[in-house]
């Protein structure tokens, strides 16, 4: 590929901040038209340098040159870097959800006519921005009345509102279900068929395999390497030694499972909506976890498995309707997440910044908050107990901070959730609902967070395991349930998994055959 | 160079909030100094600080319940009229029904109770953004208190008035000073002695080094000369005055309330709400439970401010509590609370609070007027606000933290991970 024109090169990029050498002499060659993707664990320094080179560190708060379009570029902020057609898109969306779709492409950069905002030709531009990335909707629609997927495109079409010549996207899939990644995917090589250079941020790697033409790996501030995908013959695995620099043999611990009977069963659950009463998000399910087992609940994007979960754990969403749970032997009532707690429920939710941390808190706070009746001798808290308990935690758990008075809000992804996951741990519970987690966490801590589940189940607890990754369900769990539309529609065992049978019944309202 | 660090360290370190006070603790002893210089030393004289005193407590009073219901992540604006309507029913009681004066008192905090209750349900239970059901509360009560009380003044017996101009009683030996002031004081210093003790052992319990004993020492030191300082001025007043008593009642609250925020469940659960009420829900938080309780405690506390006011002007009128809210609410935001809930403590928001009593006193110590008072208070409160804002904008904590930055290279602690870090929606918190 080396005759093609290189439109942007970071030389030597250095950045500190105080105390941490967050980038040192990263280099990153990208060339026009292609699709460059950008690999590392989390703190590695991937989005540091997005920021070098986007301008929200301005030219002069780092050390090296960056070129772009055949001269030297000083961004001094975002704007800057946008006049020069290049757009980032974050991992969290930039959007207004009370705006349309087509006030919110338009936003800060509105067409106007005569002082006032033309709002016939915005959305005639909208529409057709709309169709460049494959969004079929009312360009009035609220940004809130469409799913994530679609507002990931209506992000990139505002990208195109700025004419961009060069794309990054920051994990760009991470909230995305399967079949919307899929059409993301699909649009990026149809943006590299029509020149548009995209770098691309993730940590999931068989997208990256599929899509990349070129990769470099950054660790630990530094760059590891530059690999050519089709050059090279790059696969997982290769990507993952280059990561952590060492040979991951296997992405799931070794387990052999020490399965119980059952012990939480949960009969007929029906919840209808918190706000439009006529939907039903649970249909009329029941599940069994057995002690020491590892349940899995597989499904598309919106087909209620966190509803589920959430309206298990002490009716914290929706309106609850009937349905019964028994937890062993017994039937219990669970009005309030207190009540769900005191009966050794314990929910990570698939959010830890919004709703799973409060993030002005610091890991001791955090892993005591669900039990501070654990740390209190008469309504007094003790100190000394609840460090101890945090600290325990911390190196059982292998939690990167330097001291657990360290705010949670300055760890890493993967960090946080060990913090999360503590918290949980120190309820003592029996079932513990795991939502998603190992979102947005780098493969390191993602086996590292396996091995705790798996100690968990193998103290006797039940768990389950809400993911949105087929490889991770079928790597991890014991039995695998699968939901569609607020129903469960199948039940597989371990031995029987595979993506393919996953899919075709998270997809169909069909009953399969149960044991 | 290795004390200054350590001295650094220990005083201003830790967290943001914690920099943040001790920057207006600061702020407080700059300005008490230039005020003692500015007015020939009157300031300090012993009958200006017990008038400063008294004419604060019940601001003070209200300053500790409006910290807690700024960490919720709400606001109290009717807790002067809650003040004025609790004040005038308290009066009524007592010259109209003849109820004893302590029996009065009890009325008073049950009408606070009451008025609490009343504000708290339609905050957690209906939904209500506190700032509308106090904007009509304000409205309410002082529209009650004047329709009880036909807008004119009802006067208080002798009795009742000591909880608002009564002082700590002259007992034993003749000593020139006044006993009971100064066992308070020996008492205070004990008290610190012994807490930076309990602190010290804590430290060493959770295996992290205490702080030098230079240090500890150094800061023992000082907190007992200032009590020592303060104690003699308070005993040393004019025959018949000592500490007053409002300001014992202030002290007890002070500390009552600081322990709960600090170190009880329940006050921990208010901060869990204010930094993040969703994840608070689902960790077993009573979400409405806390918030009825901030919203109610609150108005015993502007109850109890109320009747204290009344005593000390030994009348109930129409215009009582008349801009308490504001002040309340400055002295929280001035003492490092966040606007968005979640971060702020019960000292900060005293020191606050004696921040601008001190400014308002030495002002009218010099003679300006209360017109040049509220525009210099007003551009306080902004100035001390944005400063910290501004410095938290640049990654700085504190104006003493950025000045000790040339000190700190070798200290390569913080921040643990900065691309992450910064990837956080940071709150948008007026504190630093």
């Amino acid at each position: 590929m080396s005759d093609v024109p290189i439109l942007l090169e970071m030389r030597s990029i250095t950045k500190e901040f105080p105390g941490v050498k967050a980038l040192s002499d990263v280099n990153l060659v990208v060339r026009a038209g292609e699709i460059h993707a950008i690999c590392g664990e989390n703190g590695a320094g991937k989005s540091t340098l997005m920021k070098v080179l986007s301008g929200v560190y301005p030219h002069g708060t780092y050390d090296g040159k960056i070129v772009y379009q055949g001269s030297e570029s000083k961004f001094s902020d975002i704007r800057a870097s946008e006049n020069a057609g290049i757009v980032i898109i974050h991992q969290e969306l930039a959007l207004i959800p009370g705006m349309s779709i087509a006030e919110n492409i338009f936003l800060g950069n509105e067409p106007r006519k005569r002082g006032a905002i033309d709002w016939k030709a915005a959305n005639r531009m909208a529409l057709d921005l709309m169709a460049r990335v494959g969004l079929e909707e009312d360009p009035d629609t609220l940004i809130k009345d469409i799913g994530v997927g679609k507002q990931q495109l209506v992000e990139i079409a505002k990208a195109f509102a700025k004419d961009v010549k060069l794309l990054i996207l920051d994990e760009p899939t991470a909230a995305l279900n399967e079949a919307d990644s899929k059409h993301l995917l699909d649009l990026l090589r149809g943006f590299r068929s029509r020149g548009i250079t995209s770098i691309m941020i993730s940590h999931k790697l068989n997208e990256i395999e599929a899509i990349a033409d070129q990769i470099t790996i950054l660790r630990d501030g530094r760059t590891v390497e530059t690999l050519d995908v089709k050059a090279d013959g790059v696969d997982e695995d290769r990507i993952v030694r280059g990561m952590v620099g060492r040979e991951l043999s296997s992405r799931f611990p070794d387990h052999t499972p020490k399965i119980g009977d059952v012990f939480f069963e949960v009969r007929n659950w029906n919840v209808r909506h918190p706000i439009s009463a006529e939907r039903q998000v649970c249909k009329n399910e029941s599940f069994v976890v057995r002690r020491g087992e590892i349940v899995g609940f597989a499904g598309l994007m919106g087909a209620g498995r966190t509803e589920l979960a959430m309206s298990v754990f002490g009716r914290s969403y929706g309106v609850f309707e009937s349905g019964t749970i028994i937890k062993d032997g017994k039937e219990i009532v669970l009005k309030s997440v207190a009540d769900a707690i005191d009966n050794g429920l314990a929910y990570v939710s698939e959010d830890r910044k919004a709703i799973g941390l409060n993030l002005l808190d610091d890991i001791k706070t955090s892993t005591v908050a669900a039990k501070l009746s654990k740390i209190s001798h008469h309504g007094v808290l003790n100190e000394v107990e609840e460090y101890q308990a945090a600290e325990s935690y911390r190196k059982e758990l292998r939690t990167k901070a330097p001291t657990v008075d360290e705010s949670v809000s300055k760890l890493s992804g993967g960090n946080q959730q060990k913090v999360v996951l503590a918290k949980w741990m120190f309820t003592d519970p029996d079932l513990l609902i795991l939502d998603e987690p190992t979102r947005g966490i780098d493969v390191g801590a993602k086996y590292e967070i396996y091995g705790i589940i798996q100690r968990l189940a193998d103290q006797g607890k039940g768990v389950i395991v809400i993911s949105s990754e087929l490889p991770e369900l079928i790597g991890l769990c014991d039995r695998i349930y699968t939901v569609f539309e607020g129903a469960i529609t199948g039940e597989i065992a371990r031995a029987d998994a595979t993506p393919e049978t996953l899919m075709k019944q998270m997809t169909s309202t069909k009953k399969m055959a149960t044991r | 160079m290795s004390r200054l660090k350590d001295l650094q360290k220990n005083l201003f370190g830790g967290t943001t909030s914690n920099a943040r006070q001790f920057g207006m603790i600061f702020t407080l002893v700059a300005i008490v100094v230039l005020f003692q210089i500015l007015t020939d030393g009157l300031t300090l004289r012993s009958d200006n600080l017990i008038a400063l005193f008294q004419q604060n407590s019940y601001i003070l009073i209200l300053a500790i319940g409006m910290l807690m219901v700024i960490v919720a992540g709400h606001i109290d604006l009717s807790v002067g009229s809650v003040a004025a309507f609790a004040g005038i029913l308290v009066a009524k009681s007592m010259t109209e029904w003849d109820l004893p004066w302590p029996a009065a008192i009890v009325f008073g905090l049950a009408i606070g109770a009451a008025i609490g209750a009343w504000q708290g349900f339609w905050v957690a239970y209906i939904g209500v953004p506190a700032f509308i059901v106090t904007l009509a509360g304000m409205l309410l009560f002082r529209g009650g208190n004047q329709f009880i009380g036909n807008a004119s003044t009802v006067p208080v017996p002798e009795g009742f008035r000591e909880i608002g101009s009564g002082f700590l009683p002259e007992f034993g030996p003749n000593t020139g000073y006044n006993n009971a002031t100064l066992l308070l004081g020996l008492a205070a210093a004990l008290a610190v002695v012994w807490r930076e003790i309990q602190a010290r052992k804590t430290r060493r319990a959770m295996d992290a080094d205490p702080a030098p004993m230079w240090i500890s020492i150094l800061r023992m030191a000082i907190m007992v000369g200032v009590i020592a300082f303060a104690a003699l001025r308070f005993a040393s007043g004019r025959v018949g005055t000592s500490f007053p008593i409002s300001g014992i009642i202030l002290l007890v609250l002070v500390i009552a309330y600081s322990f709960y925020t600090r170190n009880t469940a329940g006050g921990r659960h208010i901060y869990a709400v204010g930094g993040n009420s969703r994840a608070a829900e689902l960790s077993g938080v009573k979400l409405k439970r806390v918030n009825f309780f901030v919203m109610m405690n609150m108005s015993v506390l502007a109850a109890l401010a109320g009747m204290i006011f009344v005593a000390r002007s030994a009348a109930s009128g129409p215009q009582d509590g008349n801009g308490w809210e504001l002040d309340a609410i400055a002295a929280v935001f001035i003492g490092g609370a966040a606007v968005a809930g979640g971060i702020g403590t019960i000292s900060g928001s005293i020191v606050g609070g004696l921040v601008m009593a001190v400014l308002n006193n030495g002002l009218q110590l010099m003679g300006v007027g209360t017109d040049r008072v509220q525009i210099i208070k007003g551009l306080v409160l902004l100035l001390a606000v944005a400063i910290d804002v501004y410095n938290k904008s640049q990654g700085r904590f504190s104006i003493i933290g950025s000045l000790m930055r040339p000190f700190r290279r070798d200290d390569s602690a913080p921040p643990a991970s900065p691309p992450d870090a910064e990837r956080e929606p940071a709150k948008a918190a007026v504190s630093g």
